[in-house]
Order: C-alpha cells, then sequence, then structure tokens
C-alpha cells in the first residue's frame, strides 16, 4: 500500500486454440504473464483438438496436411504452460466493467483486465431442413470432433450435407478412418467454385489441398453431388435418422439410406463475448452476417482495451488464427506501452490479408445458402433446442409486427433455448428477412446474454 | 435403438470401464467422453423438454448443450466434454423434473 511498486499490466487471453496460443507466446516473449481462460480440458481448441491421453493416433492421422502445425502449437503451448497463469475448463460467461467472469465447476471469479484477447473461435453456421432434429443429426464440426478426438463415426452409415471446406474434409477423413460415407452432398455449385478461383489462388497449396479431398471421396466411390437443394431428413422422433434426400439441380429428388448425418454450411464466429464487450457491430455483405469491427490488428471498437483474434473474428482459418493471434497480442502490448516489434507486424498484416483474400474466396466458393430460408414449410424446426418452427416465427411476424430478430425472439422464443441462438440465429433473421421482404441486415441481429452458456444454479464465489 | 449410434473406427484396445446409465451397466473404455460410452451402447441420450422427440446431442463442442444428462444426485452434466469415469452412473431425465408436455 502507498508503494510505488510497478504493477505489471494484466493481460487476460480467451481461448486456448491456434489464436489463443500464439497470443499468449506474444505476451509471454514480452515478459508478461498472461491469463489463459479455456472451456477444453487441453490446450489446441477445436481445429487442434487433442485426443486424450491415453490414445495413441499419431499427428498425421489426426490432423492430415495440417499436422506439423498443429503439432506446433501443441508444443508452443506446452513450453509456456509454466509462464502462463492457465485455467482449463473454465468458462468466460459475461464480461462486464473491465472484467470477465469465470465459472470452472460451481467455482465463480471475476478476474480484471488491463487488455483482454477474445480467441473465441467460431461454430458450424447451420440452415435448418425437415427432421434436422432427429437423433443422429450433428454438425460438421461435430463430426469431426468425434473422430478426431473420439476416434468414433457418428453413424455406420454417414451422409454429409452442406457446404464449405469442413464438408470434404471431414468426409474424406472418415472415409481414409474406415467409416461408411453414403453420400457428400454439397449445396454450392460447382460454377461458384470457377468464379472464386482468383481469390483462392491466394493459397495455391490450401486450394490444391481442397482438390486432393474432392479426388480422394471420388476415388473411394462415394458419390459427391454438388448444387443440392436439401429436402428433408428422414427418420423416427425416438429412434432417429434413417436416410436424406435432397433436390438435384434437374428438379429430381434422390435419397440416401442413412444413420447419420453432419450437416453445416461453413462456420460462423463465437462472437457472444465480444458483444457483451460491448463491441461494434456491422454487417458483412458478402457472408451475410454482423462481425465485429477491428482494426488491422485486431482492436476492437469497445470501451476497454479489446482485441480479437482467429475465427472468433472472422472465420479465415487456422492458419490465419496464428497470425491473428501474434497480431492481437502486439496491438495490446502497444496499447499498453510496451515496446513491441513493428517489423513483425507489417509482416503479420500482410499475411492476414494474403488469409483474408482467401476467405473471401471460400465465402464465394461455398455462400451461405440463405435462399432456402423462404422455401422452408412452417412446420419445419428452427429452434432445435425449444422446437421452434419457421411457422411459428412468421406468425409472430403477422400478429405482433415484430420484424428483428430479438423482437421475434421475445415473442416466439426463438433463439432463447440452451444454445443461445447460436445455430438458428442466422437462419432465422434469413427467414424474418424473406418474409418481411427486406435486406437481411435489416433483421438484425440476436444480442449475446449473459451468462453466454448456461451456469450451475449451485454456482458460488471462488475462495 | 439398443445397439450404439456411435461406431468405435480406432483406439479400441484402452482399458474397460463399467458406468451405469439409466440403473443399467454398460461397458465403455477408459478415454470415452461421457457421450461416446452412451452412445457407443445406445442410440440416445435424452428425450427433448418441448416434443416427443428424443435426442443424441449435436455439436460435440460444448455450444449447443443438446447432450446434457443428469447424475443420480441431481446434478447436471454435458455429455460431449465430460469424461467417462469407471463407476459413474447417470440418468437421461433429469431427477425430479416433469415437462408440461410430458405430464
Amino acid at each position: 500500500m502507498g508503494q510505488s511498486r510497478v504493477i505489471p499490466p494484466r493481460v487476460v487471453i480467451v481461448g486456448a486454440g491456434p489464436a489463443g496460443v500464439r497470443a499468449a507466446e506474444t505476451i509471454v516473449a514480452a515478459g508478461l504473464t498472461p491469463v489463459v481462460i479455456d472451456e477444453g480440458r487441453r490446450a489446441g481448441g477445436q481445429i487442434y483438438r487433442r485426443q486424450p491421453e491415453n490414445f495413441r493416433r499419431p499427428y498425421t492421422d489426426l490432423y492430415g496436411t495440417e499436422a506439423e502445425r498443429a503439432k506446433s502449437v501443441h508444443d508452443g503451448f506446452d513450453a509456456l504452460r509454466e509462464r502462463i497463469d492457465y485455467r482449463p475448463e473454465t468458462l468466460v460467461w459475461n464480461i462486464a466493467d473491465g472484467h470477465v467472469w469465470t465459472a470452472s465447476g460451481t467455482a465463480q471469479e471475476a478476474l480484471p483486465y488491463d487488455a483482454l484477447v477474445l480467441c473465441t473461435g467460431a461454430t458450424d453456421r447451420l440452415m435448418p431442413m425437415a427432421g434436422w432434429d432427429l437423433p443422429g443429426t450433428y454438425s460438421m464440426g461435430g463430426s469431426q470432433v468425434a473422430l478426431k478426438a473420439q476416434a468414433v463415426s457418428i453413424g455406420s452409415q454417414v451422409v454429409f450435407l452442406g457446404t464449405g471446406p469442413l464438408l470434404y474434409l471431414v468426409a474424406a477423413q472418415y472415409i481414409k478412418a474406415g467409416a461408411k460415407v453414403a453420400a457428400v452432398l454439397d449445396t454450392s455449385s460447382f460454377t461458384a467454385r470457377i468464379t472464386a478461383l482468383p481469390d483462392l489462388l491466394a493459397l495455391p497449396s490450401v486450394l490444391w489441398n481442397g482438390i486432393a479431398l474432392t479426388r480422394a471421396i471420388q476415388a473411394a466411390g462415394v458419390p459427391l453431388l454438388t448444387g443440392v437443394t436439401p429436402v428433408a431428413i428422414q427418420g423416427d422422433a425416438r429412434t432417429g435418422v434413417t436416410g436424406v434426400t435432397v433436390r438435384l439441380r434437374n428438379g429430381s429428388e434422390r435419397s440416401f439410406a442413412a444413420d447419420a448425418v453432419a450437416m453445416g454450411y461453413h462456420l460462423r464466429p463465437e462472437t457472444q463475448l465480444a458483444d457483451l464487450g460491448r463491441c461494434t457491430f456491422a454487417f458483412d455483405d458478402l457472408t451475410r452476417q454482423y462481425l465485429p469491427v477491428r482494426d488491422p490488428d485486431g482492436r476492437a471498437e469497445a470501451p476497454t482495451k479489446l482485441y480479437l483474434a482467429g475465427d472468433g473474428a472472422r472465420v479465415l482459418g487456422a492458419r490465419s488464427a496464428e497470425a491473428s493471434g501474434k497480431l492481437a497480442a502486439l496491438a495490446a502490448l502497444s496499447d499498453l506501452g510496451q515496446p513491441v516489434d513493428r517489423g513483425a507486424i507489417i509482416l503479420l498484416r500482410r499475411e492476414v490479408r494474403r488469409y483474408g483474400r482467401f476467405a473471401r474466396g471460400l465465402a464465394k466458393a461455398f455462400p451461405w445458402p440463405h435462399q432456402q430460408a423462404a422455401t422452408l414449410s412452417d412446420d419445419t424446426i428452427l429452434c432445435r433446442c425449444e422446437c421452434v418452427t419457421v411457422g411459428d416465427v412468421r406468425r409472430t411476424m403477422a400478429v405482433t409486427g415484430a420484424a428483428e430478430t430479438n423482437r421475434a425472439k421475445a415473442f416466439s422464443r426463438v433463439g432463447m433455448g440452451r444454445c443461445q441462438g447460436r445455430y438458428c440465429g442466422h437462419a432465422a433473421a434469413e427467414v424474418i428477412a424473406a418474409q418481411g421482404d427486406f435486406p437481411v441486415a435489416d433483421a438484425g441481429r440476436l444480442r449475446g446474454q449473459a451468462p453466454v452458456k448456461p451456469l450451475p444454479i449451485a454456482i458460488g464465489e471462488a475462495e | 435403438m439398443s445397439q450404439g449410434r456411435f461406431v468405435r473406427l480406432a483406439e479400441k484396445d484402452r482399458p474397460a470401464i463399467h458406468i451405469t446409465i439409466d440403473g443399467k451397466g454398460v461397458r465403455a473404455m477408459e478415454g470415452d467422453t461421457l457421450m461416446v460410452a452412451m452412445l457407443t451402447a445406445g442410440g440416445t441420450l435424452r428425450q427433448s423438454e418441448f416434443s416427443d422427440g428424443n435426442r443424441a446431442g449435436f455439436c460435440l463442442m460444448g455450444a449447443c448443450q443438446d447432450c446434457w444428462v443428469w447424475t443420480d444426485s441431481g446434478h447436471r452434466l454435458r455429455a460431449c466434454s465430460t469424461l467417462a469415469e469407471d463407476g459413474m452412473s447417470v440418468t437421461t431425465s433429469q431427477p425430479g423434473a416433469s415437462w408440461a408436455n410430458h405430464g
């Protein structure tokens, strides 16, 4: 008390995927001890998720062409372990008044921060379809986690349906691991890929890896169809999925027998914490979603020193996440008055720009199929959590005049369930915009609410 | 569905553990998540509170909360992010809860 000892600034990093690990490394290299909060048991995030300690598969089996990068991120984290304040299995459920609120088991804590780096990652972007609530339907990313982290397939006969790089990656990984893949069904057209080619050439080797995946799927004799429109997942409400039907470009329908479906339309950033940290958001026309505003280094427009990196800011992929994690940490250090290497910042900016161009290519090659929202039948479940249907939302609009997602949520409960709108929010906005015949930007975005995930009732102050 | 939904593709030589699901003994493996232990033994995890349907999880990364199960004492577990432990006992319906549409 009263002493003029300099207290080092406290940097809090949320997330321990590629962005969080590289951010932590950068902070440690500056001589500070960051707090790293990880909801997972072990660092790596989802993309480089680690298998349990007693599993034996080598890196190449788990991460394919990205094996070296995955190992480098894991090794990088392990080398930091003693020099950071690591909090595994800890949820950040709120950001308020310069504090992050954490919960681990039943213990909670409010941690003050001088700079906060959010590396919250992404989850699958979903468009509802008839039957997607049936047991045996999983998100694309979820189906990959099953294989990567637990060495299981989500079923004995799996249909992969949706679009995006993960569609091909996960299907090829399943085939390689010996799972039976019934079909790979892409809603994007092949011509979209041609249009996207100039942007995709920003990363020729990654583009080549993608083409190789397509070939591997075809070489295995698995039906691979592009330009499809989902019709329905068939099955029994108690026992689960029995098949999938899609409409082909020529208008005919085709069905595949399956006991599991992996579905997803690329990814969406997890932005609830950025929202609670009062970051400004802006609508992105290309991907049709609201995203937090940040400068090229990851600085958010927010009342506190808040930085955004990795797929939690923009879905630019794991390689970009490493670079943007470093960049955001350097921005934070600079703003805290710490010396930083300006040359490194310039190189990292250039790298992130290149990933950005590639990501734009991916968004064009594998577009979010927003047009489906207008044609979904009224009885299609929109919110899986609470079984709110597309018709419920359309009727809510007709009766209450609610023409914005938060209003529609208040009246119909869409987006109010356990997942807090993560899996229905974007689709709900498209349903509202299609029904009201106005741009989806005008349907707004579901506001983040604390707690961002459910907490146990027995929660209390940590010792 | 009495047989398992998930199919083991590798890592099959791990030591066995035993858990109890709704009072019934089930064999799983060391390192399994609760979700994998339950879905290699059966087809579903729980019943939806809002329909007559069953659920078997969705995202496997702690985002959707579709895979909640309960300990016998009523403590809620997210099956996808909880490791199964030998001797664990879980129920697929919330102890003491009843929902309007289920009576």
